[in-house]
C-alpha cells in the first residue's frame, strides 16, 4: 500500500488531548513521507507538536486520527504489546537525558534492547552490543558505567543502544540538549556518519543551528507543518571519536547552545 | 536468558540498596524464622511424647471401660465400671497372643514411712506388669507369683518416693504405711522421667493387685487392664482376641455395642499427636501473622523501587519492554527479596529452635521439609505482595515515565 522505499508514510495525523470544553489539539492533520537513508529535522518550539508528532512516530502513542504507516505496515490502532515490539524491532530512541542505566556498563546498557527482543531468532547480542559501540567510537570504553563517561560519550552510549538492534529509523528527541556546543557538533557529526552508511535519521529540535545539519527540515507550528525543504547540510562536523583535536565550534552553535 | 537477566537485575538492584534491603527482608526473616521455631518445637514435643508413649512398654493394649466411640452412638459409655479383675484373669488365661496381662487397680493413698508423708498413687498390679511396661528395678526386686497368691503387703516404690522419703538411706527393707497398712519394701523401681505431658512416672508404688484390690481399694472393679502382645504384628490379633473373650464374659448380645475399649499405643499415639498437631498449628498460625506483616512491608519497599525507577521502566518501555517483561522484572525483584529473606529465616528459625532446645531440653526437630516448605512459602508471599507494584510499573505510561523526573 506504500512505495517500498518509504520508512515512514504517515497521512493526515491527528492527535486530540482531553475530551469536551477542555480538548487540546496538539496535532491538526499532518502528512509526513520519509524515505529509507533518508536525515532529516522536526523543528518547532515548545508547544508546536513536535513532541507529539515524535511520540507517534516513535510508537509510543497512538494517533486520534490518521493513517501511520511504518515500514510497510500500519501501526496504528495496534495494542501495547505490538506496539512494544515495533518500537524494539524499528525504532530506535536517543533521548535528551541519554537515559543510560546508572551502575549499569556500557555493554550492558547497549546490549539492553536485545534483551526485549522476541523475534526468537539468535542473537550473539554481546557481539551484536561491541559492534555498536565500535561503530560510535567507543569499543575501549564498554566496561565503564555512565558515570565514569562525560556526557558526549553517554549520549553516544544511548546512539550505539538505539543502532544495536539495526533498526529502520532512528528517533533523536533533542540529543544535543543536554551537551556543550563541541560536543553536540561531535554527536551530529556522528549522526551525519550513520546516515551516509545508509541509517534514517529524525532529529526533534528546538534549535536552527541543530536543524540545520539535516539536509531536509520540517517546521512545526500549532500542530500543523508550516514549511518542509530540502537544504543543503552543514558538513562542518567532524567525527572525532579520538577526542583528539578539538573541534572548533560554529559561531552561530555558540550563541544558542 | 531473559529469567537470569530478571535475577541480575533483581540481585543488583537489592545489593545497591542494601540498608534497604536488609531492613524489608527483616518482617520475612523473622517471620519465617518464628515459623520455623515453633514448628521445631511442636515437632519436638510430638517426638518427645512418642518416646513416652514408646516408654510405656511394647507393643502396649490398654483396656479401659465404657464403649468405644467409634462406629454410632455408644450406649452408657463409661458411666458403668464393669472391667474386674476376673476379666484380667480370663483375658490371661485363654489369650494365646498375648505375653503379659496385668490388671492395673489404682488407689491414690497417703504413704507414710521414712522421712514422713507422701501422697500418690498405687497401683495394684500383677507380676507381668513389669514385663508389659519394661520397667526393672534398681534395687532389691519386683514381687513374684507368691507374693501375689499370698496377698503379701509388698511393695516396689518409684524413683520419686524413695528420693522424697528415704532420702540418704536405702529404702529397701523399710516400712511404709498405706491407709494405716503396714508394707513391707522389697524393690526401687529404675527411673522413669516425665512423660510428654510433664507427668513423674516415677511418683508411684507398685503392689500386688491382690493386696490392694483387699486391702485399700475394698472393691472388684479396675481401671484398666494392661497386656503386651509377644509380636508387634500381633497387635491387631491379640486386640480382636481380647475384645471376643471380653464379650463373651459380659455376655454381649451380637447387635450390643462393647462396653469397654481396646486400645493399642497406636490409638494413644495418634490421640497424643493429634493434640500437639493442634497446639503447633496453633502457634504457626500466629508466628505467620508476622510474615503477613513482612510481606506488607515488601510490597512497600517495591512500591517505593517502582516510583524511583519510573524513568528506567520508561527507557525500559521505550526500547521495547512489554508491560509483561517489567512486571516480570518487578515481581522477580520482590520474590528474590522475600526468598532470601526466607533463607535467612531459615538459618533463623534453625539457630532459635536449637536455643529452645538448650534452654528447655526438649528435643527440637526441623524437618527437611518444612525447609522446603518455609521457601516455599516465602516465595508466594513474595509474588503476592509483589504483584500490585509490579503491576502498577507495568501499567505505566511510557512517555509519561520518560518524562518523569
Amino acid at each position: 500500500m506504500s512505495e517500498p522505499d518509504l520508512v515512514i508514510d504517515a497521512k493526515e495525523l491527528t492527535k486530540v488531548y482531553g475530551t469536551g470544553g477542555s480538548e487540546v489539539h496538539a496535532l491538526r492533520g499532518i502528512d509526513l513521507e520519509v524515505r529509507r537513508g533518508e536525515m532529516m529535522a522536526i523543528m518547532g518550539a515548545s508547544g508546536s507538536g513536535k513532541s507529539t508528532l515524535m511520540n507517534i512516530l516513535g510508537c509510543l502513542d497512538q494517533p486520534t486520527d490518521g493513517v501511520y504507516v511504518l515500514n510497510g505496515a500500519r501501526v496504528d490502532g495496534l495494542d501495547r504489546d505490538q506496539l512494544a515490539d515495533i518500537r524494539n524491532r524499528e525504532i530506535g530512541f536517543v533521548f535528551q537525558g541519554f537515559n543510560l542505566l546508572a551502575r549499569t556498563t556500557a555493554l550492558d546498557n547497549v546490549e539492553l534492547p536485545l534483551l526485549y527482543d522476541r523475534s526468537g531468532r539468535k542473537l550473539d547480542s554481546k557481539a551484536l552490543a561491541r559492534d555498536a559501540l565500535e561503530r560510535v567510537g567507543l569499543g575501549d570504553r564498554m566496561d565503564h558505567q555512565p558515570s565514569e563517561l562525560s556526557g558526549g560519550q553517554q549520549q553516544r552510549v544511548a546512539i550505539a543502544r538505539a543502532l544495536v538492534t539495526n533498526p529502520t529509523l532512528i528517533l533523536a528527541d533533542e540529543p544535543t540538549g543536554n551537551l556543550d556546543t563541541h560536543t553536540s557538533v561531535e554527536v551530529l557529526a556522528l549522526f551525519q556518519e550513520l546516515n551516509a552508511q545508509g541509517v534514517t535519521v529524525l532529529l526533534v529540535t528546538h534549535e536552527p543551528d541543530i536543524a540545520a545539519y539535516a539536509p531536509r527540515i520540517m517546521e512545526l507550528r500549532d500542530g500543523l507543518v508550516v514549511r518542509d525543504h530540502a537544504t543543503v547540510a552543514r558538513q562542518d562536523a567532524v567525527l572525532d571519536p579520538g577526542g583528539g583535536e578539538p573541534v572548533e565550534p560554529v559561531e552561530s552553535l555558540k550563541a544558542t547552545s | 536468558m531473559r529469567l537470569r537477566r530478571f535475577i541480575d537485575i533483581a540481585l543488583d538492584s537489592i545489593l545497591k540498596n542494601k540498608m534497604r534491603s536488609m531492613l524489608t527482608m527483616l518482617g520475612i526473616i523473622i517471620g519465617v524464622g518464628a515459623v520455623m521455631m515453633m514448628v521445631a518445637v511442636g515437632q519436638g514435643a510430638k517426638s518427645q511424647i512418642r518416646q513416652s508413649i514408646n516408654g510405656l512398654g511394647t507393643n502396649l493394649i490398654v483396656v479401659t471401660p465404657g464403649a468405644s466411640r467409634e462406629g454410632g452412638v455408644s450406649r452408657g459409655a463409661g458411666t458403668f465400671n464393669r472391667l474386674t479383675v476376673q476379666d484380667a484373669e480370663a483375658i490371661k488365661r485363654e489369650s494365646l497372643l498375648l505375653s503379659g496381662v496385668s490388671p492395673v487397680i489404682l488407689a491414690p493413698t497417703q504413704a507414710v514411712g521414712g522421712q514422713g508423708n507422701w501422697r500418690t498413687m498405687v497401683r495394684g498390679v500383677s507380676t507381668d506388669y513389669a514385663t508389659i511396661r519394661d520397667w526393672n528395678v534398681s534395687e532389691g526386686r519386683l514381687f513374684d507369683a507368691e507374693d501375689l497368691r499370698g496377698m503379701r503387703k509388698v511393695a516396689v516404690i518409684g524413683a520419686t518416693v524413695a528420693k522424697d522419703l528415704f532420702p540418704n538411706q536405702d529404702p529397701v527393707g523399710q516400712n511404709l504405711r498405706l491407709r494405716d497398712v503396714p508394707f513391707k519394701i522389697i524393690g526401687v523401681l529404675q527411673s522413669k522421667g516425665q512423660t510428654g505431658m510433664g507427668n513423674d512416672q516415677d511418683d508411684v508404688i507398685l503392689a500386688p493387685y491382690t493386696t490392694v484390690q483387699t486391702r485399700l481399694a475394698g472393691h472388684q472393679f479396675i481401671g484398666q487392664i494392661v497386656a503386651s502382645s509377644a509380636d508387634p504384628a500381633d497387635i491387631p490379633a491379640a486386640e480382636q482376641e481380647i475384645r471376643g473373650i471380653m464379650r463373651e464374659r459380659h455376655k454381649l448380645a451380637p447387635y450390643e455395642p462393647d462396653d469397654f475399649t481396646v486400645r493399642d499405643q497406636t490409638d494413644i499415639m495418634q490421640a497424643a499427636e493429634g493434640t500437639t498437631d493442634v497446639m503447633t498449628l496453633l502457634l504457626a498460625a500466629i508466628a505467620s501473622i508476622s510474615l503477613l506483616v513482612g510481606g506488607i512491608g515488601i510490597m512497600n519497599i517495591m512500591l517505593v523501587s517502582v516510583t524511583e525507577r519510573t524513568r528506567e521502566i520508561g527507557v525500559r518501555m521505550a526500547i521495547g519492554a512489554r508491560g509483561s517483561d517489567v512486571l516480570s522484572q518487578f515481581l522477580i525483584e520482590s520474590i528474590v527479596l522475600s526468598v532470601i529473606g526466607g533463607a535467612f529465616g531459615v538459618a533463623v528459625g534453625f539457630g532459635g529452635a536449637e536455643v529452645i532446645a538448650r534452654l528447655t531440653g526438649w528435643s527440637t526437630a526441623i524437618a527437611p521439609a518444612m525447609v522446603g516448605l518455609a521457601m516455599g512459602f516465602s516465595a508466594t508471599v513474595g509474588i503476592f505482595f509483589g504483584y500490585y507494584p509490579a503491576r502498577k510499573a507495568a501499567q505505566l505510561n511510557p512517555i509519561e515515565a520518560l518524562r518523569y523526573e
